[in-house]
């Protein structure tokens, strides 16, 4: 047996694929400090948009509870008057309630919604201590009023 | 403890001075609590418990794109006397139940039990009569993580924030004869809600 050629030769063709791995660029994304790019379609958490001057989008027409698979959205609507106007159609989504623990994410409400005002955004970051927690109002998902262009340019 | 005393440890150049000196005695037991907690949440063996899909995202968070080694947990144990931590990766069938809650049993203290997905949370899609409507019913559940399943990214959220909550325990608490904390009433300002926490009736 030749220890060079058997052994030694060998292990050195072995550690140079391993070294060569050394070399090369780290794939880890390391999480807290830095966030993986989300995918240009990823569903996750709901929000309830909102027209340019800040009416909401949501007409209370409840298919988005119907299209979900595991019934996890609760709407009941209520009509709008003249002094109180929440959106431009005749009824708005007075409560509006998801069970974000019970949702699967698909995206059916969305593909559902006749006026696009549910959309899923791409913060996944949910977990949770306690089950109460995950039951997201409407005030929860409502995205802010926009900023008007004149509060904008006195905030500068 | 006498002013005469007091006056001494504290104006003593050669004793140094202790604020709260009533309190002196707790000070070696809280710094034992932090060491503790630091060690414990820093090295959680989570235990191999994947009943479903949520399994594949489960072992993936532990490859090397997402590397749960960074945060210490990387040594899923084939064995619950030597896991800490049970992730219930998948739905539970009610036939599975007393075996989860078994392997829940045999694991030592102070352990922790993460629900991964809607199944395990609540049932997720499968609301009938073969799927235990959420993990909680049979063992206490410390962190839940929603999604279906939730992405490596989302389960490594809730392992950081199980990590925020052994921070804040206690030294010798006993997990399970603590008394949960009081969950948030339920109704609105507007009335009650419609969908209550734990949704168990069938409704299809």
């Amino acid at each position: 047996m030749n220890i060079v050629r058997d052994v030694l030769k060998p292990i050195g063709k072995g550690l140079k694929i391993t070294m060569r791995h050394f070399l090369e660029p780290k794939d880890t994304v390391s999480y807290p400090e830095q966030r993986k790019e989300q995918f240009a379609r990823t569903r996750w958490r709901h929000v309830l948009l909102r027209y340019e001057n800040g009416l909401e989008r949501c007409i209370g027409c409840s298919l988005c509870a119907g299209a979900c698979p595991v019934r996890c959205i609760y709407v009941e609507a209520a009509e709008n008057t003249d002094t109180e106007r929440y959106s431009p159609g005749e009824r708005y989504a007075k409560r509006y309630e998801i069970n974000l623990l019970r949702c699967i994410y698909c995206g059916y409400c969305q593909d559902a919604c006749p006026t696009g005002a549910i959309v899923l955004r791409e913060d996944y970051e949910l977990a949770d201590y306690t089950r109460e927690s995950f039951i997201a109002t409407k005030e929860m998902l409502l995205e802010p009023l926009p900023v008007r262009d004149e509060v904008a340019e006195a905030a500068k | 403890m006498d002013t005469r005393v007091r006056e001494i440890v504290l104006r003593d150049s050669s004793t140094p001075a202790i604020p709260n000196l009533e309190m002196g005695g707790n000070v070696l037991v809280t710094r034992l609590d932090e060491i503790v907690n630091w060690a414990r949440r820093n090295s959680i063996f989570p235990l191999t418990f994947g009943l479903a899909c949520c399994a594949i995202e489960m072992m993936s968070s532990a490859a090397a794109r997402f590397d749960l080694a960074r945060f210490g947990m990387e040594v899923f144990r084939a064995s619950p006397r030597q896991a800490d931590l049970m992730i219930v990766a998948g739905r539970v069938s009610k036939k599975m139940a007393p075996v989860l809650r078994q392997i829940y049993d045999q694991m030592p203290s102070p352990k922790w039990v993460v629900s991964m997905g809607a199944c395990a949370s609540c049932g997720g899609i499968f609301n009938n009569y073969a799927i235990v409507q959420g993990v909680d019913q049979i063992v206490p559940v410390d962190v839940y993580v929603p999604g279906c399943p939730p992405s490596p990214d989302a389960l490594i959220y809730a392992l950081i924030k199980l990590q925020q909550k052994i921070r804040t325990q206690r030294l010798g608490m006993l997990l399970e004869l603590t008394p949960r904390t009081e969950p948030p009433a339920l109704e609105t300002s507007d009335g009650t809600r419609a969908i209550e926490a734990s949704d168990n009736e069938v409704s299809l």
